[in-house]
């Protein structure tokens, strides 16, 4: 169900227009819905080779000899690719756009950095066997101490992960292994707030789990161009890319993508095109380079687990004056896109609120295990997870409706951000208004008549130099003793409709917040309660 | 043993573009000999809808109807360079570079029309049903056909556009981190409502409702397609899925869809969503973005929910069963967070 609220901002559009806002059919539809949509697997050529790559069994290693030459006289191989063969062999995805140095290599040479990584690849005439001629490689290691932890790896001692940033941490402009970010007095802010609350969050891993893996088919073409079928978010990422590692002019190569069985972030890497271009070099056959469903889950790049601590201070009438947030992001054995999402936290922090004081520090850190790379929200969505957890401890703790608490705490025009640009533009409010009202959460008649286009900016710091850190609305006496919260209460029986505990009065707050709304009354008889047995198919049903 | 429900809250918002800008796209429009106008882009469509929502952006700027502009994604030998598809920059960038040679292409139209209909340019304007006319006087017309036709063949003109947009990079402050991020931002609230079973620690989510604010809905349907799917990926993030159960130790990684846990067909609830359009100055048509946020608010509204229901606080995603189960243990009881 979707309802268009045009009357909002009805004021700042032009909605006589024809052909935007209709919910006109995809031009692709019926071509997805028939299943003649060509994705990069589809294309069928004579003699198609198959690239398979060895992936180490440690996450943490030094090669000392790998002995290919029973591989090489198994059925089927057609050229063994080894890390020499790769012409330039050390890259980092954002080299393209001047971010961070090259330290990843596509064929690891001397050391693997995480369980998976590739160390030779395999050109046969089959999937089978390029994996069996695998089966056949002898590798002798040296395993080396790993680390998987973000805050073990940034320890002294810890294991070094990647040569390029031997203290586990992504150098930002040549001289902090963190994104800062400072806005305020973050201390100053603590010290007058009424009840300060810390806790940790955990963002797990994720795996993007496209309908179609991560892949591509590379085909000599005339005039020593070759044509690059491919799964790929990014075309010319991964065009110039392939251009660089196999050190060719990036007009040798032509792309096509077109339609993706799935990307959310897992195909901005390219993790397949410029092994399958080099294979097609050296062989002068096509060749496809696709990732099973076991590579794609296990070695394929997922979100990054971030860890993340929020310290905030508050005020009794709901005022929050004070975030600091210490974030690490598990790049994993390499960049790729870690050092992207850590700035892009940072500008985000404190979220859509406005806070007069905050602080960050936010850390990309190298651990021994799979790289992490960009996943929808990247940067974000565990911040947001976090800081909305955080937003319903702080209600909780001051006894303030969640809704309400958002709303008094909401960006709006004219505000000052954290990093130092105004707020324009906002709709916080108003989609907390709205999606109250169709939940049937209750909200006070003068939260419901705010507005992020009022209230903001000099209305909010009294007219004060809006280039610093604004001050607090009302300037109350600082609590003798900031309240520590501990966030888990004691297990205490009671009704599920009992009203929230009433702050102790004070004369700066507003009334106190209604009982909250008692939970829905479970219906009987529900069927709801079968266990599910598979991923695919929930046997929940209700 | 018992089950409990519970309603948790979520207010976000997302910057639209990739972080600090420096990330173009390009676009070039022309018509061929008979009136019907092709896009060529070299940006991906994943599936979100990009083809589409290009195509109504280039009719409406051309002033055509939808059914006569094709838009051809994705190979690099004719579609002009873009950063990629990704960091909700699509709608944004991509719709701004077609915008803008989309109105280049309109400006050769126009003028051509002009020569055949021995008027002023300006004096001119589209019906949007593949007629050009002159302003209050709808009978001095002809047909965009007719216009591609002479242009092509008589005058010697192309019809076509170029099309860039780019947000410039911006520094950032090593010591402040002051910096320009993104030039707007969309923004939402979701509330979800849960079921907690006490016995077995599973969690049911029962129904989501969400206000989402996305500048302009360009094609509502569109929407509709990313608010539900990415609410499904949310869902899927706070109590499902994750390649490293037991992270940070990397052991027992599931391997295949059988052993990657997300929700099926029977775990989706109903979700209600109004969408608020508060145009971005710089957005086709004020349209910013609904792509990668619809997943964030529902992590933490979920985790919220759990609290209203049964009184525990879990921090670390994803939200399993045994979680919930040996917090609710170590709390001794169960009680409504609120």
């Amino acid at each position: 169900m979707l309802e268009l609220r045009k009357e909002i901002f009805a004021d700042e559009r032009d909605d006589n227009l024809s052909e935007i806002g209709q919910p006109t059919q995809r031009q692709d539809m019926l071509g997805h819905v028939t299943g003649t949509s060509a994705f990069y697997d589809d294309h069928r050529f004579a003699g198609l080779l198959h690239l398979k790559v060895l992936r180490s069994p440690h996450a943490h290693a030094r090669i000392r000899s790998i002995d290919d030459s029973a591989a090489a006289r198994a059925p089927g191989v057609k050229r063994i690719i080894r890390a020499v063969d790769v012409p330039v062999n050390l890259n980092t995805l954002l080299s393209l756009i001047q971010f961070g140095k090259d330290d990843e290599p596509s064929l690891a040479s001397d050391v693997v950095r995480y369980k998976g990584e590739p160390v030779l690849g395999m050109v046969a005439t089959s999937e089978r066997a390029a994996l069996e001629a695998l089966r056949l490689v002898r590798v002798a290691y040296d395993p080396l101490p790993a680390v998987f932890d973000v805050e073990e790896a940034i320890k002294p001692g810890a294991p070094s992960v990647n040569a390029t940033y031997a203290k586990n941490t992504f150098e930002y402009y040549g001289k902090y292994d963190h994104q800062n970010l400072r806005f305020g007095d973050v201390e100053a802010g603590f010290a007058q707030a009424d009840v300060v609350l810390e806790d940790r969050y955990q963002m797990s891993p994720i795996e993007h789990a496209p309908t179609e893996t991560n892949g591509s088919i590379a085909v000599p073409d005339t005039n020593g161009r070759f044509i690059v079928h491919t799964s790929t978010q990014a075309l010319f990422f991964s065009l110039d890319t392939a251009a660089k590692i196999n050190a060719i002019p990036s007009n040798q190569l032509h792309f096509i993508g077109g339609t993706v069985g799935g990307g959310f972030g897992g195909k901005v890497d390219t993790m397949t095109e410029p092994l399958a271009v080099l294979a097609a070099r050296l062989t002068g056959a096509p060749v496809r380079y696709r990732l099973s469903r076991h590579e794609e889950m296990q070695f394929g790049s997922p979100r990054g687990g971030e860890r993340i601590y929020i310290k905030d201070g508050v005020m009794r009438d709901g005022r929050i004056v004070a975030r600091h947030v210490r974030c690490y992001f598990d790049s994993g054995a390499y960049t790729r896109l870690s050092s992207y999402a850590a700035v892009k936290c940072a500008a985000h922090i404190p979220g859509p609120y406005t806070i007069p004081n905050v602080g960050a520090e936010v850390y990309c850190v190298f651990t021994n295990r799979t790289p992490a790379t960009a996943m929808r929200g990247f940067g974000v969505t565990a911040l947001d997870f976090a800081l909305e957890c955080q937003m319903d401890k702080l209600a909780h703790a001051i006894g303030m409706d969640p809704v309400e608490f958002r709303i008094l705490n909401a960006y709006r025009d004219g505000d000052m951000k954290a990093h130092r640009r105004e707020a324009k533009n906002c709709a916080l409010v108003e989609c907390a208004q709205v999606a109250a009202e169709k939940a049937n959460w209750p909200i006070r008649d003068e939260f419901r008549r705010m507005s992020s286009r009022s209230g903001g900016g000099a209305a909010r710091t009294g007219g004060a130099d809006r280039t610093r850190a604004p001050a607090p609305q009302a300037a109350p006496a600082p609590a003798a003793q900031p309240q520590r919260v501990t966030y888990e209460r004691p297990a205490a029986p009671q009704p599920a409709s009992a009203p929230a505990p009433t702050p102790p009065p004070r004369s700066t707050q507003p009334a106190p917040p209604p009982p909250r709304p008692s939970a829905p009354a479970t219906t009987p008889g529900s069927s709801h309660g079968a266990r599910r047995f598979s991923s695919v198919f929930g046997t929940r049903r209700r | 043993m018992a089950k409990h429900r519970g309603r948790g809250v979520a207010t976000i918002n997302y910057p639209i573009g990739m972080n600090l800008g420096g990330d173009p796209s390009q676009a070039l429009v022309h018509s061929n000999p008979t009136g019907k106008f092709s896009v060529a882009l070299s940006s991906i469509d994943l599936g979100q809808g990009m083809k589409s929502v290009t195509r109504q952006i280039a009719a409406e700027t051309l002033g055509v109807p939808v059914e006569d502009v094709y838009v051809d994604t994705a190979d690099s030998d004719t579609g002009p360079h873009c950063m990629g598809s990704f960091a909700s920059r699509g709608t944004h960038r991509v719709g701004n570079a077609v915008m803008a040679a989309a109105r280049e292409a309109r400006g050769v139209m126009m003028e051509a029309a002009a020569e055949e209909l021995e008027v002023d340019p300006g004096d001119l304007e589209t019906d949007g049903r593949g007629s050009i006319h002159v302003k209050g006087a709808p009978h001095r017309s002809i047909a965009v056909r007719d216009v591609a036709i002479a242009a092509q063949f008589k005058q010697g003109r192309t019809i076509s556009g170029r099309g860039i947009f780019l947000v410039p990079l911006s520094d950032v402050d090593p010591e402040t981190g002051e910096m320009s991020p993104a030039t707007c931002y969309a923004h939402a609230c979701l509330i979800a409502e849960v079921e907690v079973d006490d016995e077995t620690g599973d969690v049911a989510v029962l129904k989501m409702t969400s206000a989402y604010e996305i500048g302009r809905a360009l094609n509502p349907k569109l929407v509709e397609q990313q608010l539900v799917g990415g609410a499904w990926m949310g869902m899927s993030h706070a109590l499902y899925e994750t390649p490293e159960p037991y992270y940070p130790d990397t052991r027992d990684g599931p391997r295949d869809f059988n052993e990657y846990l997300m929700p099926g067909p029977g775990d989706l609830c109903p979700h209600d969503i109004a969408v608020l359009e508060r145009p971005a100055p710089d957005g086709p048509f004020g349209g910013k973005g609904p792509g990668e946020m619809c997943a964030n608010p529902v992590l933490p509204a979920v985790a919220n929910a759990i609290f209203a229901a049964v009184g525990v606080r879990i921090n670390d995603l994803p939200i399993t069963p045994e979680k919930v189960l040996r917090a609710i243990k170590a709390r001794g009881a169960t009680a409504a967070g609120r």
